[in-house]
């Protein structure tokens, strides 16, 4: 057992740290939030020069490693930045779907390009009633004269405004829950039939609704067999979701600290506001909650990381997602209670770090659905 | 980082497995298991059985008769003890008077106390709280005035818990009156068969009465029972109360514990038709402390692993005694909603030792209702949890 960091972790934890504090204050946050884009086309480039588009990704698709603590590192230091550039959706999320289920052709074609930072992905998942159930899929896919047609409509694609390509999750068999008939397939955002509603998410990511109207799209636009792409999806969520637990530990650490040191520099009653042990106390118990937010999402990594069965390693990220939805409601609204009305204030970090965690709570399932998540996969080991 | 052990620690981890399997007494066991508590006798028989093994002091050094386990090897033990629910040694003789005789008493005082506390041969007992000092220990009254080559200690100390076994209690005594009061403390070992010595039982929430107040009346202490020098006894204290905080997080306990409350809802009727377990608030609530638990066992492995690369513990106890008894006590209150009517007799005798009868409550949850009603204690004592907020503040938050 082992909970220090490697030299490279280290390494990596300082490059991003660096840049965020250096390069990435609230003001350059907020010029980016107010672009066209949402992200900085410049720091994307950046990313890609120092090699942190290539970490999710195995060695064998020219990548870092796709090691979670390595990602956990990194996406910490975006979490306490409220880094805005989609490295999430785009490389996280579409990109390890992409490694998981491509075949070598789909990936030569489009992995170096995204790890290079010439390639905007994102991934169309959920729709308006499937709540965080990655099986819930309406979105059909059917064969036509040796193609594929698509029709349905997708709701919260983050990055799906700047993606050249979009991966979509189909049904081309089975009932709507069914986890068995699910695809993936590739559609260009701007092919025919696609209809892209541009809009921005509360912590300023951007994100679409997108129908599919008779979309056609080639065979060769599947990302792996015909319906069998449920289990990775499973999985490659299970990570996306391990790496949004640990961008929420850096938003919580961050909350923590401005609240403490504004509780020391805010006089009222002749006295800092921080000498009133009613304060104190809840900002001890802020503390408290993010230690264990940080130990839990460590958990999750590090059994990501380890050999044990798939069934453990989802349950310990349930088990993750699910202590950070508790620890991101209690954090979250203490630093705005104890920041009092100034905490209310767009001018202020503190509401923009708190509408970001708050969208990390909802990400991927919020507490109650990764608990009962939780239940099934203990019940069913 | 990596979450699995080294193949030395798996095979360490089988090999105390093994050991508790087969030499942890059938009848403690189940004695255990039915919320029984073990008499003084079994708990020293016990000890004893380790004792021969070598594992009677797992935190002590080797020089002293200690393991020289790692700290991996030292969590091993404890969370497979916790799991078999074998007794830890009481622990006021091994766990917070000895670190101070190690750290502070001089060698013919090792000598003394040490071997019998290893071996289990003398019962100990602690000596700090007094009714009017609870969380504010500093302001204790009880008086040593020297006298010759004695002191003549006066007072009374309370919370005392097992005192009406104890051959000895170490107690904070005050030695000056005229400084800050934390000045003015010493830290003194008193022979429990003194004449002078008296101790009244407190019955508690559940019926029983495990604390006791203790008397001192005129009882004559040699001075060479002093430990370290006169008014030095707030800091000895303090190195202690740090001993007394490790392993506060309660994991094994709670593991073990949770388990069992998974088990006896999957075998008790919900009323409606179904098991408890399926009962979908009650299992969404149980999954809840389940994930609790995983975040506080990995809290407590990450102190433990800064502990390993030589620091101490410091307020990281704090959050591990906050958050261990919170914790405990929800698995309580489980337990209790759990047991419906079944939660209710309130029946003390048929969880001591020595009661011969049938216990009436199916399930194991015979003994649940007085479990939580006694682990009201918890967030109490030790530094309460509100004085442990306190210490998150001032050392960490720097508030």
């Amino acid at each position: 057992m082992d909970f220090s960091y490697s030299e490279e972790q280290q390494m990596l934890k300082e490059s991003v740290g660096k840049f965020v504090q250096q390069q990435y204050d609230f003001d350059t946050r907020n010029r980016i939030a107010a672009s066209e884009t949402g992200y900085s086309e410049e720091n994307w480039k950046l990313f890609a020069e120092l090699g942190w588009l290539t970490v999710p990704f195995g060695e064998e698709d020219g990548g870092f490693g796709d090691s979670a603590v390595d990602l956990m590192v990194m996406m910490e230091e975006f979490g306490k930045a409220m880094l805005l550039e989609p490295f999430l959706p785009s490389v996280v999320l579409a990109g390890r779907l992409l490694a998981a289920l491509g075949d070598a052709r789909q990936k030569e074609e489009l992995l170096p390009a995204l790890m290079v930072g010439n390639l905007q992905l994102a991934c169309a998942w959920a729709e308006s009633g499937s709540r965080y159930n990655l099986a819930n899929v309406r979105l059909s896919a059917r064969g036509e004269g040796g193609n594929v047609v698509l029709s349905g409509a997708k709701v919260n694609v983050l990055n799906g405004p700047n993606a050249d390509k979009l991966l979509v999750t189909a049904r081309e068999s089975g009932a709507v829950t069914e986890s068995d008939g699910l695809s993936v397939f590739l559609v260009d955002r701007d092919a025919p039939g696609v209809d892209v509603r541009a809009y921005a998410n509360m912590d300023a990511s951007r994100a679409a609704r997108i129908s599919f109207n008779e979309v056609t799209v080639p065979e060769s636009a599947r990302l792996g067999k015909p319906g069998g792409a449920y289990e990775a999806l499973e999985r490659v969520f299970d990570h996306a979701t391990a790496a949004v637990c640990a961008q929420a530990v850096g938003a919580l650490d961050a909350l923590l600290r401005k609240t403490v040191e504004y509780s020391k520099t805010r006089k009222q009653f002749g006295v800092p506001i921080g000498s009133f042990q009613a304060l104190q106390h809840r900002m001890a118990d802020m503390f408290i909650e993010c230690q264990l937010a940080r130990s839990i999402t460590v958990m999750a990594a590090m059994q990501l990381d380890s050999d044990a069965p798939w069934q453990t390693r989802s349950a310990a990220v349930s088990a993750a997602k699910s202590r950070l939805g508790r620890a991101i409601r209690k954090v979250g609204q203490e630093a705005v209670q104890i920041h009092g009305g100034i905490g209310m204030t767009d001018e202020l970090d503190v509401s923009h770090l708190f509408r970001q965690a708050t969208g990390l709570e909802l990400l991927f399932g919020d507490a109650d659905y990764h608990t009962a998540r939780f239940t099934r996969l203990q019940n069913a080991g | 980082m990596n979450a699995d052990f080294s193949p030395e620690d798996a095979a360490f981890r089988d090999e105390v497995r093994e050991f508790l399997q087969n030499e942890f007494p059938t009848a403690y066991r189940d004695k255990v298991d039915a919320g029984i508590r073990l008499s003084k006798d079994e708990i020293v028989h016990w000890q004893k059985i380790l004792f021969e093994k070598g594992w009677a002091a797992p935190n002590w050094p080797v020089e002293h008769g200690g393991t020289g386990w790692s700290t991996t090897q030292k969590h091993i033990f404890a969370m497979e003890m916790g799991l078999t629910g074998a007794p830890e040694p009481v622990p006021f003789g091994m766990k917070m008077v000895a670190p101070v005789l190690m750290a502070y008493g001089s060698e013919e005082q090792q000598q003394r106390f040490l071997p019998d506390i290893l071996q289990s041969n003398v019962w100990w007992c602690q000596g700090y709280s007094e009714p009017n000092s609870g969380s504010d220990l500093a302001s204790l009254k009880t008086s040593a005035v020297r006298d010759g080559d004695h002191y003549v200690v006066n007072g009374a100390k309370t919370w005392n818990t097992y005192g009406q076994y104890a051959d000895w209690i170490f107690c904070l005594v005050r030695t000056d009156t005229t400084v800050k009061k934390q000045e003015g403390i010493s830290f003194l070992l008193i022979d429990m068969h003194s004449p002078g010595v008296s101790h009244k039982p407190i019955v508690l929430l559940d019926g029983h009465s495990e604390v006791n107040e203790i008397f001192f009346d005129e009882v004559r202490v040699p001075a060479e029972n002093l430990i370290g020098e006169e008014n030095r006894g707030w800091t000895y204290a303090k190195v202690l109360l740090t001993h007394e905080r490790t392993n506060i997080a309660l994991v094994p306990r709670s593991t073990r514990r949770l388990r069992a409350l998974r088990r006896a809802a999957a075998s008790l009727d919900d009323g409606q038709g179904g098991s408890m377990l399926e009962d979908p608030v009650f299992s969404h609530r149980l999954a809840g402390l389940e994930i609790e638990l995983k975040a506080l066992e990995y809290a407590e492995l990450r102190t433990l692993a800064s502990l390993s690369v030589g620091k101490s513990p410091g307020p990281e106890s704090s959050i591990l005694k906050i958050v261990g008894t919170e914790l405990a006590q929800r698995i309580d209150e489980m337990f209790l909603e759990l047991g419906a009517y079944h939660s209710l007799p309130y029946l003390p005798e048929q969880f001591d030792e020595g009661f011969q009868g049938t216990t009436m409550e199916p399930g194991g949850l015979a003994g649940q209702g007085l479990v939580y009603l006694n682990d009201r204690k918890l967030s109490i004592f030790g530094g309460s949890n509100e004085v442990q907020r306190n210490i998150i503040c001032k050392a960490v938050l720097g508030l």
